[in-house]
C-alpha cells in the first residue's frame, strides 16, 4: 500500500541535540501507526514535524504527497485543515465551554449557519459521549473529559488525518478503555489514518496495526506488534523498553543518568572546562 | 453567549464615545465652562493697550470680581481696544466716573481690570462707557522708562 | 574528596584570570542575549505589522479586547487620575499664591496633564494593569499549548489572537488618557476653586485661553498612541516568547511591565524633545 506519510532520510536537531539522525518512515493509509519510544526521543517533534510547525535541518516529510518542509504557507494551512491533532494535555481553550471549543475550527473555517454548527458540535460531543457537559468551562472538566472534548475538537472539520500526543499518559484505567475504544473505532468508521505517540505498550499493542520503535534518533524497530514480540530476544533495547526491565549497564541511557548523578555529587570531573561551565550558568539569569 | 458579547459590544461603544467626549472637551469645549454664572449689565471701556487681558478676565472692585470681560475689538477709528464687560447685577451703583485700570495678578498672574470708584452721584447703567482708564502697564516700558530717568538725572 | 575537585583547582590557580574570563564571558552573553531579544522582537513585529490590517475583518475580536485591556483598567485610571487632579491642585495653588497667580491654577493643572501626566501615569498603571495581564494570558495560552493548537487547526495566533490584544491596546491608550486628564483636571478644580477659593471663571478661562487643541491635545494623544502600540507591543511579544513554564510566565510578566514602563518614559523625553522642542 502507498504510504500516507513518509519520512525521508529526515534529520532533526535542537541546538546541538540531534533528535532524529537520517529517519526514515512510512505510514500507511486508513491504519493506526504508533510511534514509541522512551521519554525524550521527541515523539512530540515528530508530530510537529508531520503537521509542519516545525522543519527539519534536512530530509523530507511528505503528506499525502505534499511536501512539509517546503510546502507555500497557503499549502501548508489547506493540509491543516485535514488534519486532526490531539494534544497530550487536550490544549483547550480556556476561556471558552467545550461547546464552543469544538465549534472553534468550524466558526474559523467554515460559514456554516449557527443552527448547523451547533448541530454538528452536539453531534461530536456525542461521538464522545460528553454531550451532557457541552456548557461547561474546560476548568470544570476533568483530565480525562477534557482530553475527549479536544478530541470532538480535533474532529471537528473531519480531518482524514488524526495524530494523539500520548492520548494514554496520566488516565486511569477506565478513561485508558474509553479512549483506545475511540480511536479503533473512528479509524474505523471513517477511514481515518491515525498516527499515535506514546509509550504505554500495552494500549498501543492493543490497537496498533503498525509500531516503530524510536531510539537515539533512529528507528530501532519496526513491524505489527506480533512482529515486534517475535523480534524482542534479539534487541537488547527492544526488551528492554517493552518488558520495562531496569536498566543494565549495557544501557546508554543508564550510564548517562549514572554519570550525571556522580558529577553532581563531585565525585567525577566534568567534562567542559570550569570557566565555560560557570558563566554559562549565569546565561540564565538574562 | 450572544447576549454577553452583546453587552460587552455596548459597553465598548460607550467607553470609545466617552474617550473620545473627553478629549472633545480638553479640545473645543471649554467657552462653556465659567460664563453662564455671569449675569447684569454691561459697560465699555477703552484702552490703548491691554496686555495679556482677554475674555473671561475678571473685573474686581477692591480686589473683589464682580463681572467679567465679554469681549475685545479695536475701535476702527482710534485703533484703541474696546473692552466689553459685564458686571454683576447687584453691583448697580457703581459712580460713572469710576476707573478702570489693567493690573496684573502677582508678577506673573493674568492680567485683570480694577474699578475704582469716583464720586459722581449718577451710577453706570446698561451700555455706559467708563471713559477714564489706565492701560496694562508693561514691564519693558517701565524698566527703559526708569533707565532713561536715571540716564537724564546723571 | 570535595576540595580536590578540580572546578575548585582550577579557579585557584588561575583565579584572576578566571575572574576576567568569566566577568568578560558573562558581559558577552549579556549583550548576546540582548542583541538577540531585539532580533526577535524586530522579527516579531515584521510579522505582527504584517496581520494588523487583516485582523480588522474580525472586528468583533478587537471589541472583546478593548473590554478587556480599555474597559476593564477604567476604574484604576480614572480613580488615579481623580488623586493626582486633587495633588496637582494643592502643589500648584501652594506655588502659584507665593507669585499671586492663583488664577493660572487651572491652566498648570490642565497642561501638566493633557501634556505630560495624561499619557505617561495612564501608560504606566495602563502597563502594570493592563499589559501584565495580556503577557500573562498568552503565556499561558502557550504553556498549555492552546496557540500550538490553534496552529495547528489551521488558525494563525498572531492574527487570531495577538493582533486583536494589539489593537486594543492602541485604541484604548488615547482614550484613557483623555478621561485621565479631565478627571485630574475636574481634582484640580475641586481642590482650587470649591476648598482653596480661587475663582472658577479664571480657573476654566485661564485653561481655554492659554491651551491650544493642536499643540497640547493632539500631542497628547500622539503620545499615548505610541506608548500604547509599545506597551502593546511589548505585551504581546513577552507573552508570545515566554518560556513555557510558571517560572517563564511570571518572568515574562514582569518583563512587561519593566520594560514597557522603561520605554514609555524614554520615549516621553524623546517626544517631549521633539514636540515641545528641545
Amino acid at each position: 500500500m502507498k504510504p500516507y506519510i513518509q519520512f525521508e532520510q529526515l534529520s532533526f536537531a535542537r541546538g546541538r541535540n540531534l533528535i532524529f539522525d537520517r529517519i526514515d518512515l512510512a505510514i500507511p493509509q486508513g491504519k493506526i501507526t504508533a510511534i514509541m519510544g522512551p521519554s525524550g526521543t521527541g515523539k512530540t517533534t515528530l508530530l510537529r514535524l508531520i503537521g509542519g510547525q516545525i522543519k527539519p535541518q534536512s530530509g523530507r516529510v511528505m503528506v499525502d504527497g505534499l511536501d512539509m518542509t517546503r510546502a507555500s504557507s497557503k499549502a501548508l494551512l489547506a493540509m491543516r485543515r485535514r488534519l486532526g491533532m490531539l494534544f497530550q494535555n487536550g490544549a483547550l481553550f480556556t476561556d471558552l465551554t467545550a461547546a464552543e471549543n469544538v465549534a472553534f475550527p468550524l466558526r474559523e473555517h467554515t460559514r456554516l449557519p449557527e443552527s448547523m454548527i451547533e448541530r454538528i458540535v452536539a453531534l461530536k460531543l456525542q461521538a464522545v459521549g460528553l454531550l451532557a457537559d457541552a456548557n461547561q468551562m474546560p476548568a470544570a472538566l476533568s483530565g480525562g473529559m477534557a482530553r475527549r472534548v479536544a478530541l470532538a475538537r480535533a474532529l471537528a472539520l473531519d480531518p482524514a488525518l488524526m495524530l494523539y500526543d500520548e492520548p494514554f499518559t496520566g488516565q486511569d484505567p477506565i478513561n485508558v478503555g474509553v479512549l483506545l475504544r475511540l480511536i479503533a473505532s473512528l479509524n474505523q468508521a471513517l477511514g481515518l489514518t491515525s498516527v499515535l505517540v506514546s509509550h504505554d505498550v500495552t494500549e498501543v499493542f492493543a490497537i496498533a496495526d503498525l509500531v516503530f520503535v524510536i531510539n537515539e534518533g533512529r528507528v530501532v524497530a519496526s513491524g505489527s506488534p506480533d512482529e515486534l514480540r517475535a523480534q524482542m530476544p534479539h534487541v537488547p533495547f527492544l526488551r528492554q523498553f517493552l518488558e520495562g526491565a531496569p536498566d543494565d549497564d549495557q544501557s546508554i541511557a543508564g550510564q548517562q543518568s549514572a554519570k550525571i548523578f556522580a558529577t553532581a555529587l563531585g565525585l567525577v570531573a566534568p567534562s567542559e572546562p570550569a570557566c565555560m561551565s560557570k558563566a554559562q550558568s549565569q546565561s540564565g539569569a538574562l | 453567549m450572544m447576549n454577553t458579547q452583546r453587552s460587552i459590544e455596548i459597553v465598548v461603544g460607550a467607553f470609545v464615545l466617552a474617550g473620545i467626549m473627553a478629549l472633545l472637551v480638553l479640545t473645543f469645549k471649554w467657552s462653556d465652562f465659567g460664563t453662564s454664572s455671569v449675569s447684569g449689565y454691561t459697560v465699555t471701556a477703552q484702552f490703548d493697550n491691554i496686555g495679556g487681558l482677554s475674555d473671561r478676565s475678571p473685573i474686581k472692585l477692591s480686589g473683589v470680581t464682580i463681572g467679567r470681560v465679554e469681549h475685545i475689538q479695536i475701535d476702527p477709528k482710534t485703533f484703541e481696544a474696546v473692552v466689553t464687560m459685564v458686571i454683576a447685577s447687584q453691583y448697580n451703583n457703581l459712580p460713572k466716573d469710576s476707573f478702570a485700570s489693567i493690573y496684573t495678578a502677582g508678577l506673573l498672574g493674568a492680567q485683570y481690570i480694577e474699578i475704582s470708584p469716583g464720586g459722581d452721584t449718577q451710577v453706570l447703567k446698561n451700555g455706559d462707557k467708563i471713559t477714564m482708564t489706565q492701560s496694562a502697564v508693561v514691564l519693558e516700558k517701565i524698566i527703559s522708562k526708569f533707565l532713561f530717568n536715571k540716564a537724564a538725572g546723571q | 574528596m570535595y576540595e580536590q575537585s578540580p572546578i575548585a583547582k582550577r579557579c585557584t590557580v588561575n583565579r584572576w584570570v578566571c575572574a576576567l574570563a568569566n566577568g568578560l564571558a558573562a558581559l558577552g552573553q549579556g549583550f548576546l542575549s540582548a542583541a538577540a531579544h531585539m532580533g526577535q522582537m524586530g522579527f516579531f513585529t515584521g510579522q505582527l505589522l504584517w496581520r494588523l490590517l487583516p485582523a480588522w475583518t474580525r472586528p468583533r475580536l478587537i471589541i472583546q479586547e478593548i473590554y478587556a485591556i480599555g474597559v476593564l483598567s477604567l476604574v484604576i485610571i480614572l480613580i488615579s487620575g481623580g488623586f493626582v487632579g486633587l495633588v496637582l491642585g494643592l502643589q500648584g495653588y501652594n506655588i502659584l499664591s507665593k507669585f499671586n497667580a492663583t488664577e493660572s491654577l487651572g491652566v498648570m493643572v490642565a497642561l501638566s496633564l493633557v501634556r505630560e501626566l495624561g499619557p505617561v501615569v495612564t501608560a504606566l498603571l495602563f502597563a502594570g494593569r493592563a499589559g501584565s495581564a495580556v503577557t500573562a494570558e498568552i503565556a499561558l495560552m502557550k504553556t498549555t499549548e492552546q496557540l500550538s493548537a490553534m496552529e495547528m487547526m489551521a488558525v494563525d495566533p498572531i492574527r487570531r489572537v495577538i493582533a486583536p490584544r494589539f489593537w486594543g491596546a492602541v485604541i484604548a491608550m488615547p482614550l484613557l488618557a483623555g478621561l485621565f486628564s479631565l478627571v485630574g483636571i475636574a481634582g484640580g478644580y475641586f481642590i482650587g476653586v470649591v476648598v482653596l477659593g480661587v475663582d472658577s471663571a479664571s480657573y476654566w478661562g485661564q485653561i481655554q485661553q492659554q491651551m491650544q487643541p493642536v499643540d497640547d491635545v493632539m500631542n497628547g494623544v500622539i503620545k499615548s498612541l505610541v506608548f500604547g502600540g509599545v506597551i502593546g507591543l511589548v505585551a504581546v511579544f513577552e507573552g508570545f516568547n515566554a518560556e513555557p513554564t510558571s517560572l517563564g510566565i511570571s518572568r515574562a510578566t514582569t518583563r512587561t511591565v519593566v520594560l514597557s514602563s522603561l520605554l514609555v518614559l524614554g520615549l516621553d523625553f524623546i517626544l517631549t524633545a521633539w514636540m515641545f522642542g528641545a
